[in-house]
């Protein structure tokens, strides 16, 4: 094991936690908002895949399945969220199952559109090459994936910190009731983190197409990695996802390459750790 | 309809259970009957958590997964459990669950609400996996195969043999259970349920009240595991993935939480539907993922608590007329 093995295996670590950041940081913000455990999010991604797909086979254009994808799973979120999600009121484990009956209508919708093969997403010639630095093979399309939930992440910030919309989101992270007593409007919060949570689901959908596939059973594989960000990050904080991502990507290569037999339980007993002593995670907001 | 009425209404179907079983079901739907019946035990012994005390637990599979895994090394390793000491393995499952529970609840019985979903998810997640990761032990995506089933004198590889077997501890564990709800301490179940702070106040133990309840369920969770490595021949981590921990909720919610004999109703439906009806027509997840969102939108007392509605609904439309008779008299 020498500086090459670790330098690769960090690298591998941050591109997947770049993939999972963009997963988890919109249920990070619904879980924040709302205290919704919602199962459908992997459905999300996966469905975010297969839109793309339709979308590079019918206009052969990559950078336009990106967009294309996000926003038509934005709309499913949206839809499901004020149609479903809002009238039901709250009741976590009523919201639970419901999550769960979408996601399991979604894998058939997405069994009789697309069918049950592994399909892959080929992103352009220019990202499929790699950077060689020092002898280190880096391919370019991890390096692509560390930008986009970079990029991603500093816009969501911004949005976080200086816009009106922002600010209401953080209130009713911290205080739902107060924030309403105040005049804030949370069912409209609700249904924008929502739509957000689903278009960034989406995002990492078409993203992660080309690295892990896509293919039905997809959905509920990265699920639980998903709320395993969201509850070591802390929910309802970017920067909690963002730090939550990084370190269940690190330990989910790590614990591959040096403990194997243990590698997912070295990712899921610390989430029962943190939920035992810290619910809110290690950097949530009280 | 009063505990004696649903006691002999349980016996009644039970009895033509049999007699379809000995003389009508085919070969597999007998196969299916029987993990209907394992599966609810499963669902029953999570009625005892969601209907009794209140607590949803998001895990529920671990314990099948434990019982299973069980009984999958202990008759592949060292022929154990495939002669008379298949009733040794079945009380060995039994503790392998409880003493699973007992660890887990230790650190999710303090949680609550939305926690708790949580935190029984991520437990359940430590042993799928370990039981996807452990090679060695596990055999890990392939999973085990078992050697068999038991022959104690009675050969179990006969699947109406296994059935009656099956049948058997599917009324222990009712009757075992029944007979813990209408005690003391599941009427403190129940009242944990409705107001855990009033409890506290009358000076219950809250905390060991639920910690005791999720270790009996983990029990029987851990005994329809071993059940279930023998019916299904195989013991993998399909057997403890969420979807697993998942369908046991709604079986519980959609027959009805809080009245045993409703968990098992459910456990027949999504058995009938993943088993049977998976086999017949490929468009099976709507009616799964359909019932699922029918059952949260529309059926909030699930199946068994529809005759309460209706006599809700009548005695609501009854007080209904006599306020508009009232008033036309005046």
């Amino acid at each position: 094991m020498d500086a090459e093995f670790w330098i690769i295996q960090v690298f591998n670590g941050l591109s997947y936690g770049a993939l999972l950041f963009l997963l988890a940081a919109g249920l990070s913000l619904i879980f924040g908002v709302m205290r919704i455990v919602n199962l459908a999010h992997g459905s999300y991604f996966l469905l975010g895949g297969y839109v793309a797909l339709t979308v590079i086979w019918t206009t052969d254009l990559w950078v336009l399945s990106i967009p294309a994808a996000a926003l038509a799973i934005a709309v499913v979120g949206l839809l499901m969220e004020r149609l479903f999600l809002r009238p039901l009121g709250f009741d976590p484990l009523r919201q639970v199952l419901l999550t769960v009956g979408f996601a399991f209508l979604f894998q058939q919708a997405a069994l009789d559109i697309w069918g049950g093969d592994s399909l892959d997403i080929t992103p352009p010639e220019a990202l499929t090459r790699s950077a060689v630095i020092g002898g280190i093979y880096f391919p370019l399309y991890r390096v692509f994936m560390i930008g986009v939930a970079v990029a991603i992440g500093l816009a969501l910030w911004l949005a976080m910190e200086k816009t009106r919309m922002g600010a209401m989101v953080r209130a009713a992270v911290d205080d739902s009731e107060m924030a309403r007593g105040v005049g804030v409007d949370t069912s409209l919060v609700s249904m924008f983190i929502f739509a957000l949570g689903a278009f960034l689901a989406g995002l990492g959908g078409v993203i992660g197409g080309a690295f892990l596939g896509v293919y039905p059973g997809l959905d509920f594989e990265i699920l639980p990695i998903a709320f395993a960000v969201v509850i070591i990050g802390g929910m309802g904080s970017l920067g909690g996802a963002a730090i939550g991502s990084l370190i269940v990507g690190l330990a989910d290569n790590f614990g591959k390459a040096l403990f194997p037999e243990i590698s997912y339980f070295t990712l899921y007993a610390p989430m029962v750790l943190i939920l035992a002593l810290k619910p809110t995670g290690l950097f949530g907001r009280e | 309809m009063s505990e004696r009425a649903k006691i002999i209404a349980v016996v009644a179907a039970l009895v033509v259970l049999v007699l379809y079983m000995q003389f009508g079901a085919t070969s597999f739907v007998r196969l299916v009957i029987t993990q209907a019946l394992i599966f609810g035990i499963l669902a029953m012994s999570l009625d005892i958590l969601l209907g009794y005390t209140g607590l949803p637990s998001l895990g529920q599979a671990a314990y099948l997964g434990m019982g299973a895994y069980v009984a999958a090394i202990l008759t592949t390793r060292f022929g154990f459990g495939l002669d008379w000491t298949f009733w040794l393995l079945i009380v060995l499952g039994f503790v392998i669950g409880a003493v699973t529970a007992a660890f887990f609840g230790l650190f999710a019985i303090r949680a609550t609400g939305v926690y708790f979903l949580m935190i029984t998810l991520a437990l359940g997640q430590c042993v799928w996996g370990l039981a996807y990761r452990w090679n060695s032990l596990t055999g890990g995506d392939n999973g085990i195969n078992m050697p068999g089933r038991p022959d104690f004198g009675l050969d179990l590889s006969n699947d109406m043999n296994f059935f009656y077997v099956v049948l058997g501890f599917f009324v222990a564990t009712l009757a075992a259970l029944y007979l813990l709800v209408k005690s003391p301490f599941g009427r403190s179940l129940v009242g944990i349920r409705e107001s855990e702070l009033r409890m506290r106040m009358l000076g219950y133990n809250t905390w060991l009240h639920k910690y005791v309840a999720f270790i009996i369920a983990g029990g029987f969770g851990g005994l329809a595991g071993v059940l279930w490595a023998f019916l299904n021949g195989l013991v993998s981590p399909e057997d403890v993935i969420l979807a697993t921990s998942v369908d046991a909720l709604l079986m519980v919610v959609l027959g009805g939480p809080g009245t045993l004999i409703g968990g098992v109703i459910g456990a027949g439906l999504v058995v009938f539907v993943r088993e049977y009806l998976s086999t017949v027509v490929e468009w099976w997840q709507y009616v799964l993922g359909g019932m699922y969102v029918l059952t949260i939108l529309y059926l909030p007392g699930g199946l068994m608590g529809i005759p309460e509605r209706i006599r809700q609904r009548r005695a609501q439309a009854a007080g209904a007329v006599r306020a508009e008779a009232v008033s036309t008299s005046h």
